[in-house]
């Protein structure tokens, strides 16, 4: 594949770039749509390019045309594809095949599901290679050996004979990077290789992943939505919104003096003000030594565990994925009776069981999910959904129902006119924002916001948090704020509880929590979020005093 | 390694033994509610109640329903399937000979039906929506939705009255060379495929496309598998489940169901057997035949239960 061009240092070129697909639309004829406005990009070899932008933006897209791939329907209409010196799109069915998994690699977001479940790991990580015929079986798996250890994965020599449910999520990460590089490619496709992780997992698979690519001097697409940590391995960023190149140009100059100001509000999106309050004298809801467990599984994942809320005020619980803090709502909320311990609320015991507790401990308890799609009845509208909690609770039917929908609607900041759309025709952060209203509809004194933000666009997401610091202002409503992001965290909280394998490991007030002498979770979990920093992966990876659980 | 699965297999095929018994005693159940009973239908016209006593009390009918249900049970579980009361015959040997009829043609049946049913689902998954799937969803569920007595007359009509090529009688005795008794089963053998082809191969398509969504296909993809291979390698293995338990659902049709096939080609197997004793009233070989093909049902369904588990790496192979 050395030719002319491929000499001369390029690897990719990518131009006018244009992709489309056909959409049915419920009750309309099919159209079609462009998601991919005549975008150009160059990549040099051993080069890092990071493509960046919300959902929808097109940088998935954009990264597997260099495949010639198109997901679900999407179709190159336009443009041309230069790969080594060649338009890969005038080279058909047999052309692509013959390029994918030997020129161009791809990494997926999440390896757990990427990996073929009913095959051994070393079996998927050469399969490439021996179906290109680059090496011989016996070549590949020394080779892949070889590439496990250099991304550190426990016993590098037979992590192969693996199945992938066998291995954690952070490591199938890495492994899926060793596939990648296995068949030797000049390019790999880096779709959110990191963005289903935990934080501290992040941070190692993040270090791999750049080490890897230093090492072997493959050039790579680097897709995410998170600005840091595409900086931390980017030579390059390109911003897209809405299928269109914003602004393309160094990492410094992107993160440093973006000159859009769309890029600057995705530099900036974590500054959210917020004064934190003094508990109050007396806390409304108490968890007092709480343990509960899963069926009569002897693991318990809540242990011992107790905090207090004060009315009006947000408790931030957070702690990595299985750390137990789903499970704290689910025993206040009476889903998950506790074994141990009682949840007391303005001043008296609540029944353990949800199904013992009055309507009127229901109506105070309320709960926000981090799937806002899948927490409403996609068969009712917005205004029958919101409206559910008004004719549950309080008995309020008819107009006078609708004015009250009406009202929630505009606290939420959507207008009127959404009273009669069904959740398939919001947007992720509509729906989020229409869960918000049902739940405000309750006039509950607490509400749990469990990762509420996560699925969400940085700035979507910087949206929601805005409007709930708005609302516990309006309605002096409590939360209980569930999530694994600290910076959320900072953003809102007036008091913190880190949680670590079923157990609060700090507690109190956030400026407390936040201030050093760290315990040594704390510290890893504060060490490891990323920072809009050149160089501060390299910093926090030799800071570190404990290793994250995933490995 | 094994402890897990060796603790479903075990639970699986308890369950499948408690259900065999209960099946028995529903069995037994039914045909004491029927009206009548041996000594009736013995003695028929001739019946006078001084008669009826005696042969009552010499066959043990006298005795409480669950004494005769224990001593039946001990008599199968002994190979003793009691005697035709029509012939007089003992039921274990008449059955014998048939059972493994049925067996012979089941098998051949299975032979052609099993594997074609997979390739054709395979290419149907392959050509999704394009013509060869609904060519061949459409033949199969053509094939399926004719009845089957149907499908054996025209089978007949055409090889066997038309062309001369097979017989249109299926007889079979013991001593009959291979090859004769092949091209005896040719036209039942093809009428039970045309049968039960359609469901598994429609069931294969449908777990494989329900794999295809995976991501992991995508991968295979992007590793530029050709279409085939991205099927047969990456989704296959994955909805093998399924497609184990819908081949023996359909394997017990083929042992369980050849009733009607069996009597339109005069073929000596269960099923005919099973259609003269129910004309006859003949109950105890009724009870029989009942229990054994429950026996088969059940059986074939706790094989495609171990098959699934087995097919599962996770409980292969545990954390």
């Amino acid at each position: 594949m050395a030719d002319n061009k491929a000499k001369s240092g390029l690897l990719l070129d990518i131009r006018n770039l244009r992709i489309e697909a056909t959409v049915f639309p419920p009750g309309e004829a099919p159209k079609n749509i462009v998601l991919v406005h005549d975008v150009s990009l160059t990549l040099e070899k051993g080069k890092v390019l990071g493509l960046i932008g919300e959902s929808g933006a097109g940088k998935s897209t954009i990264g597997l045309s260099s495949m010639g791939y198109g997901r679900g329907g999407v179709r190159i209409t336009g443009g041309e594809v230069i790969l080594n010196g060649r338009d890969i799109l005038k080279g058909g069915k047999e052309g692509f095949r013959k390029l994918r998994g030997r020129e161009v690699c791809y990494v997926a977001q999440s390896a757990a599901a990427a990996f073929n479940p009913a095959h051994k790991l070393m079996d998927q990580v050469v399969e490439a290679t021996l179906l290109h015929g680059t090496a011989t079986r016996a070549e590949a798996e020394k080779r892949a050996v070889a590439l496990f250890k250099k991304l550190s994965l426990p016993n590098p020599e037979s992590i192969g004979e693996r199945f992938p449910h066998q291995v954690s999520g952070g490591q199938l990460q890495r492994v899926m990077t060793a596939m990648a590089l296995c068949s030797e490619p000049d390019l790999i496709v880096f779709d959110e290789p990191t963005t289903a992780l935990d934080v501290t997992t992040q941070i190692d698979v993040l270090a791999a992943i750049k080490d890897a690519i230093r090492d072997t001097h493959v050039a790579a697409l680097y897709i995410t939505h998170d600005l840091a940590v595409v900086a931390q391995v980017s030579d390059e960023i390109m911003v897209l919104r809405h299928g269109r190149l914003v602004e393309w140009g160094g990492t410094r100059q992107i993160i440093k003096e973006p000159r859009q100001e769309y890029t600057n509000a995705l530099v900036s999106v974590h500054e959210i003000e917020h004064q934190e309050q003094n508990p109050g004298t007396t806390p409304f809801l108490s968890v007092k030594k709480v343990t509960a467990a899963y069926g009569r599984s002897h693991i318990k994942v809540l242990k011992n565990v107790s905090v207090d809320i004060y009315p009006g005020q947000t408790l931030a619980v957070v702690g990595e994925s299985g750390s137990g803090k789903s499970t704290l709502a689910r025993a206040i909320t009476g889903l998950l009776p506790p074994e141990e311990g009682t949840v007391t609320f303005d001043g008296r015991p609540l029944a353990n069981r949800l199904a013992d507790r009055p309507k009127e401990d229901l109506r105070q308890l309320q709960m926000i999910y981090q799937m806002a799609d899948v927490a409403m009845n996609p068969r009712q509208t917005v205004g029958t959904i919101i409206g559910r909690p008004l004719e549950f609770y309080f008995g309020i039917r008819g107009r006078e129902r609708d004015k009250r929908v009406a009202e929630l609607l505009d606290k939420i900041e959507m207008g009127k006119g959404f009273i009669d759309r069904y959740p398939a025709e919001l947007s992720g952060g509509q729906k989020q924002r229409v869960c918000i209203a049902r739940s405000l509809a309750a006039k509950p004194k607490l509400i749990i916001c469990d990762e509420v933000t996560s699925a969400l666009d940085p700035l979507v997401a910087n949206g929601i948090l805005k409007l709930l610091l708005e609302l516990q202002k309006e309605e002096s409503v409590a939360y209980l704020f569930i999530t694994h992001d600290l910076a959320t965290v900072k953003s809102i909280a007036d008091s913190i509880a880190v949680m670590y394998r079923g157990e609060v490991v700090r507690y109190g007030a956030k400026s407390k929590v936040l201030a050093p002498p760290f315990d040594a979770y704390t510290d890893l979990l504060l060490s490891s979020v990323p920072e809009m920093e050149i160089g501060w992966l390299e910093k926090a990876i030799k800071g570190r005093r404990m290793a994250s659980a995933g490995n | 390694m094994s402890s897990p699965i060796v603790k479903l297999v075990a639970q699986r095929v308890a369950l499948g033994i408690l259900l065999l018994l209960a099946v028995s005693v529903l069995i037994f159940a039914g045909t004491q509610i029927l009206p009548g009973d041996v000594a009736q239908a013995i003695l028929g016209q001739s019946a006078t109640p001084e008669s009826l006593a005696n042969l009552r009390e010499q066959l043990g009918l006298n005795q409480p329903a669950y004494v005769r249900y224990f001593h039946w049970l001990g008599g199968v579980l002994t190979g003793d399937l009691g005697t035709a009361m029509s012939s007089g015959q003992d039921i274990a040997t008449s059955i014998k000979g048939r059972l493994w009829n049925t067996l012979f043609l089941a098998f051949w049946a299975a032979i052609v039906a099993v594997p074609l049913a997979i390739i054709l689902g395979l290419i149907a998954v392959r050509y999704r929506n394009g013509w060869v799937d609904k060519l061949i969803s459409g033949l199969a569920l053509a094939s399926t939705s004719f009845p089957e007595f149907f499908i054996g007359y025209v089978l007949v009509y055409f090889f066997a009255v038309k062309w001369q090529i097979f017989p249109g009688i299926s007889t079979v005795y013991d001593g009959m060379p291979f090859g004769e008794r092949m091209q005896a089963i040719a036209l039942p053998a093809t009428a039970l495929t045309l049968v039960v082809l359609a469901h598994m191969m429609r069931m294969t398509r449908a777990a494989i496309l329900n794999v295809m969504q995976s991501a992991y296909v995508e991968t295979a993809e992007l590793k530029g598998l050709s279409a085939f291979n991205v099927i047969r390698k990456h989704a296959f293995p994955n909805a093998i489940a399924p497609i184990i338990n819908v081949v023996m659902l359909n394997l017990a049709y083929l042992i369980v169901g050849v009733v009607v096939v069996e009597v339109i080609f005069v073929y000596p197997g269960m099923g005919q057997y099973l259609v003269d004793h129910v004309t006859k009233r003949d109950v105890p070989v009724v009870q029989a035949v009942g229990l054994i093909f429950a026996a088969v049902y059940i059986s074939l369904n706790i094989i495609a239960d171990i098959a699934a588990i087995i097919a599962n790496p996770r409980l292969r192979h545990p954390k």
